[in-house]
This record gives structure tokens, C-alpha cells and sequence, in this order.
């Protein structure tokens, strides 16, 4: 009878699961029609706004796909080298000593802090700093958003990387001290190696959250709808766009920013995918 | 027996309690009979005059409003679907929006204006005209001591520095009247970028909603952006003088904006004020409507309701809250144009019966 209970209690959440995924697919699909109707998919992919006078409304996403895939792999490849760090840290070097605890526990801190105060951070110390370095001349842009990215994205692939870390069993660790290896050799040939799938599934995670962040971006990118020529200079991404501008869209600009929402969705779904791909190639 | 007692307690315990909930629900019904709830929805730019002005009329007459700050566009969607008793726009329907719909009054309630804030050290006074506000932002003047600017501001020494534009990333009636001014005053503005809620700005930078705009311009200089009125003043935010249509450098304040009604103004008071040619104008300034069906027989409004609304609508532009406008930076409707409002007001029926 339990058991009968605990069946069914799974088939409907799971049940519930799958059709709201798919329902929000084919609403973003159905809602996005007239723009994809008006201008083409791949016209609409592959151009930037141009509203004029003359010819009326018109849309094109290519801007934002740019600066959402810029700031997002930009941010993986600046903090991939600290959350490594971190990792091996506090998963190797230290591990389970009070210091590695320490890091652990300032890691997760960064973890929990509400994105508005990244933005409001990067908005009022990231970009004065940026200007006194002479980087950039207001501070707003792409480089801004995605170091703001990358600390925000440091504590999901750190955390995690570290699990992986210490899941490497300590005999093949051992075999290799026991046969002269120096800690680094162990480090390079024996625990990377052993947990690559994991560590890049970790960095892919990592990924589709910079890809989805919102209002930390969007303080600090600048806003500005063309295609970003620089790292230095503005832009705008997916997801910024989108909160700026759906409260006084409608008709034609309304559907275009669905149809935006519905390549995220589609970038984001391809980049799980290519990253269970990748771990699956590395398994076998 | 000491079952029994503790369960006769209990069922006491309850009559009381069901006794005293009754007697309150009496009570709220009492007054709920009396008074009327009005809702509406709309624009953002009148929000804290509305609170202010609902608030007053509730204590006067003990109806109440909800109003919902979602936007010009939502509150003129909901009045479409007659979700509302009426609603708050920044922008009068077109003639062709009119048409969708059946017939609709605006009353005009305040004033108010954008004004150019801008960041440059040791300059307090800035003096700009309309086609060199329309060159900034359309990029042609890129520096600020181009000599079109030092021209205009003879004794201010204007640094060699890149002038950054700042504009809204969201859709906005800021916007809308911003842009709608500089297409009058510039017809290279007109033909390149026009006027709308959003705008594709060739330069600078953008940032969501007046407090971004205006935290940008605090936190990098050479900025210049346009911020709303209402937010500007409160915070006392360092804006320039514009340039009006009789030649005149016009600071933004209550005054200078009451002033931009004082022209011809239309019976229906559906115009933008942007570019006004009265004496003292601030060319920038602009009115925000209350849009209510001219007949209110419809799903929305039983006959008290109406007259609620109607009652309100005169409170609105009635002298003692007009008084008030300033209070929360906004400036007061001129004469005409509250006689103007009475008189559209008059025409307001409930199945063709009039209500004032």
C-alpha cells in the first residue's frame, strides 16, 4: 500500500515536470511567431535593431546573442583558474584541515549573495576601478560585466570541482607517491585526469548560470543595443534585454523579445547538452 | 464532570467567538455599503501626486482607489478590457487608437518635464539649445568644449573631454517626450530616430528607469542623460537650461512647466506641450491624462462607481490638490487648462444620463 503511495506520489510530480518544460517551450514558440512570420529566423538571428522613420519596426537579436555568449565564456575562462585553485585548495592541498574550512565556507558566502549586490558592487567600485586603470573609459561594458560574471559563477564550479577532487580514491593517490611522483605530478597526472568528466560538467553548470544572470549584468554592461566591437566596449545580453524592455512592449517588439527568451532557452538547452556530450566522450 | 465542564467551556468559548466575528463583519459591511472601491491602472511618472491625491480623497470621502503603477500602455490595455474604472496614461490616444475603443475623455491631473542632467567638475550652469541637445545625442557633438557649446556658454570654461550620452534602456514615456521634443526642434533628429518609447539611440550608454540613468550620471563624469521631473527635483539633481522657442535659457522648476500649458492647447487637451512657444516655457514639459469612458454605462462601473469616478476626477483638478502638486514635485495645471477639464468632465455620462 506504501509503496502504491510513494508510486504514484512520483509518476505525477514527474509527470508535472515534463509538460510544464515543454508548455513554456511551445508558449515562447507560439508567442514569438510573428517576429520569426515578419523578419525570418535567420535574418532575426543574425541582425541588430534598426527602428527608423522610414521603414518602421525591426528587430534582430544578434547583439545580444553576441554580448551573452561574450560576457558568459569570458566569465568561465577568468574564473576557471581560481575556482581550480580553490578546488585543489581546499579538496587536496588542505584537505580537512580548519584553513581549507575557511575558504570553504567563504566560497559558499559568495554563493549566497543576492545578485543585486554584485551589480550594485560592480556599478559602484568594479567600474571607478576599471576607469583609474585606464581600461576602459567609463567602466561600463563587457569586460565589467563578465569579471562581475566570473566571481558570481567562482563558488557553483569551485564547490563542486572540489566533491569531484576528493571522490579520487586515495590508493591510485598513494601508487603514484609510493612510485616517486611529487605532489604536483599527482595533481597533474593522476586527480585532473581522474575527474575531468565531473570538473567540466561543473564549469558547464557554471556556464548556463552566467548565461541567465540578469540583473548583475545589466547594471554594469551599459545597455546599448549594437554589437559590441571591443571587451572594453558596451553592450547588452539576452537576458538584460529582455527585463529592460517587456514592461512597455507590445505587439511586434512584445514577440520579439519572446522570440529572444526562446533562443536563451535554446542556447542554454545546447550548451547541456554539448556538456553531457563532452562528460560522455571523457567517460569511455 | 470535568469532561463535561471543560467541553461546556469550550462550546461557550466558541458561541463568543463566532458571536464577535459576526458583529464585525456587520460592521465592515456597514461600511463597505456606503463607500465605493475604485480601481485603475497606468502610468509610473504620476504615481507619488496619485498616492497623494487617492489618499486625500479617501479621508474626504471614504471611497477608496487602488491604483496599479504598470505602465501607460497596461493601463490603457486594461481599460480596453474594462478591467478598470479608468486609467492613467503619459501618452493621449491617437485618433487611430481612439478608434479600437469606444469613445474616451482624457482629463488632464499635472505637469511635469524631463530635464538634461549632466557630470562635469566645476560646472554648475549649463546652457543648452534644442539642436544641440538633438546633436549630442545624435552623436555629431562629441566633445565638451565643441564650439557650438562654448558658444552657447561663454563664461563656463568647457574641458577637452568625450561627452557620453546616457538614455534608457527600457521603454519609457521619458522617452517618448524627450525624443518628441528633440524631433521638433531638429528635423535630422525627426528623419533619423523619431520619437518613441524606446528609441534606438546611436551613442552612449543606457540604464533602466530614472534612478539608473541618474546613477550613472553620478558616478562618471562627462555624462549627460534625461531624467523625469518628479525624480530629478526631489533628489536635486544639477540640470541644464534649455533654450525655449522665444530664445529664452529656461531652468526646469514648477513655474517654468505650468508655464508650457499657457499656450493654444486643444479643447480636448490631447497635445504635446514639447516646444512650447509661451513666454518663461520650459521646452521639455509635458501633461499626464486620466483616460475614463465618456459613457461609463459599461461591465466596469455601476452607477455609484461612476459618479465616484466622475467626483474624483473634479477633486483631481480641484485647487486645494492642485495646491499639492508641488509638494511631491510636480507642477499644477494652469487655469485654462483645469476649466478645460471641467468643461470634457461635464460631458461624462452613465447611460446617457449626465453626471455632474
Amino acid at each position: 500500500m506504501n509503496d502504491k503511495i510513494y508510486k504514484y506520489c512520483l509518476i505525477t510530480a514527474v509527470g508535472l515536470i515534463l509538460p510544464v518544460g515543454v508548455g513554456i517551450f511551445l508558449t515562447l514558440l507560439w508567442d514569438a511567431m510573428p517576429a520569426f512570420e515578419k523578419f525570418g529566423v535567420i535574418e532575426f538571428i543574425t541582425s541588430c535593431d534598426g527602428n527608423s522613420v522610414a521603414e518602421g519596426e525591426k528587430y534582430g537579436a544578434l547583439p545580444y546573442i553576441v554580448g551573452t555568449l561574450a560576457t558568459s565564456f569570458l566569465a568561465l575562462i577568468i574564473s576557471v583558474p581560481f575556482s581550480l585553485a580553490a578546488a585543489l585548495f581546499s579538496g587536496e592541498y588542505y584537505r580537512g584541515k580548519r584553513f581549507a574550512g575557511i575558504i570553504d565556507s567563504a566560497v559558499a558566502m559568495l554563493a549566497g549573495i543576492p545578485s543585486i549586490i554584485y551589480g550594485l558592487w560592480g556599478f559602484a567600485v568594479l567600474n571607478p576601478i576599471l576607469v583609474s586603470m585606464k581600461l576602459s573609459e567609463t567602466g561600463y561594458g563587457i569586460l565589467s560585466a563578465s569579471l562581475l560574471l566570473a566571481i558570481m559563477i567562482i563558488p557553483y564550479s569551485a564547490s563542486l570541482t572540489k566533491e569531484f577532487i576528493m571522490m579520487v580514491p586515495s590508493e591510485l593517490k598513494e601508487g603514484a607517491y609510493s612510485l616517486g611522483a611529487t605532489r604536483s605530478d599527482v595533481i597533474a597526472k593522476i586527480v585532473l585526469p581522474k575527474c575531468m568528466p565531473g570538473i567540466i560538467s561543473t564549469f558547464i553548470l557554471a556556464l548556463g548560470r552566467a548565461l541567465g544572470e540578469t540583473m548583475a549584468v545589466t547594471m554594469v554592461i551599459g545597455n546599448t543595443n549594437f554589437l559590441p566591437k571591443s571587451i572594453t566596449d558596451t553592450g547588452n545580453t539576452m537576458a538584460s534585454i529582455i527585463a529592460n524592455r517587456f514592461g512597455e512592449a507590445d505587439g511586434l517588439q512584445m514577440a520579439s523579445l519572446i522570440a529572444i527568451a526562446l533562443l536563451l532557452f535554446v542556447i542554454t538547452f545546447i550548451v547541456n547538452l554539448t556538456g553531457k556530450f563532452i562528460v560522455k566522450k571523457l567517460k569511455a | 464532570m470535568r469532561k463535561l465542564t471543560t467541553l461546556l467551556a469550550l462550546c461557550a468559548f466558541i458561541c463568543l467567538a463566532c458571536n464577535s466575528k459576526n458583529g464585525e463583519t456587520d460592521k465592515h459591511e456597514k461600511i463597505s455599503s456606503k463607500s465605493v472601491s475604485l480601481s485603475a491602472s497606468g502610468a509610473t511618472f504620476p504615481l507619488p501626486f496619485y498616492t497623494l491625491a487617492f489618499q486625500k480623497y479617501t479621508e474626504k470621502t471614504n471611497n477608496r482607489v487602488a491604483y496599479g503603477a504598470i505602465g501607460s500602455g497596461g493601463g490603457i490595455r486594461s481599460l480596453k478590457d474594462e478591467t478598470v474604472n479608468f486609467a492613467a496614461s503619459d501618452a493621449f490616444l491617437t485618433d487611430e487608437e481612439s478608434k479600437e475603443m469606444k469613445p474616451v475623455i482624457h482629463i488632464p491631473t499635472c505637469m511635469g518635464a524631463v530635464v538634461a542632467a549632466f557630470n562635469l567638475d566645476g560646472v554648475e550652469k549649463l546652457r543648452l539649445s534644442g539642436e544641440v541637445l538633438a546633436e549630442i545625442f545624435a552623436g555629431k557633438i562629441t566633445k565638451w568644449n565643441d564650439k557650438k557649446l562654448t558658444a552657447l556658454n561663454p563664461d563656463i570654461k568647457l574641458p577637452n573631454m568625450k561627452i557620453t550620452p546616457v538614455y534608457r534602456s527600457d521603454g519609457s514615456g521619458t522617452t517618448n517626450i524627450f525624443t518628441d521634443y528633440l524631433s521638433k526642434v531638429s528635423s535630422d533628429w525627426k528623419n533619423k530616430f523619431g520619437a518613441g518609447k524606446t528609441v534606438d539611440f546611436p551613442t552612449g550608454m543606457a540604464a533602466k528607469g530614472n534612478p539608473g540613468v541618474a546613477g550613472i550620471i553620478n558616478n562618471t563624469k562627462g555624462t549627460i542623460g534625461y531624467i523625469g521631473s518628479e525624480y530629478a527635483f526631489s533628489l536635486k539633481i544639477k540640470s541644464a537650461e534649455i533654450q525655449n522657442s522665444n530664445g529664452e535659457f529656461i531652468a526646469p522648476n514648477t513655474a517654468s512647466i505650468s508655464a508650457a500649458a499657457a499656450g493654444n492647447i486643444p479643447d480636448d487637451t490631447r497635445t504635446m506641450i514639447t516646444n512650447s512657444s509661451a513666454a518663461g516655457a520650459y521646452p521639455i514639459s509635458c501633461l499626464t491624462w486620466i483616460v475614463v469612458y465618456r459613457d461609463l454605462n459599461n461591465g466596469k462601473n455601476t452607477l455609484q462607481e461612476a459618479k465616484a469616478t466622475v467626483e474624483l476626477l473634479q477633486f483631481l483638478v480641484s485647487d486645494a490638490i492642485q495646491a499639492m502638486t508641488e509638494s511631491v514635485h510636480y507642477a499644477p495645471l494652469p487655469q485654462q487648462i483645469r476649466e478645460k477639464a471641467i468643461n470634457n468632465l461635464k460631458k461624462i455620462t452613465y447611460n446617457g444620463k449626465k453626471l455632474l
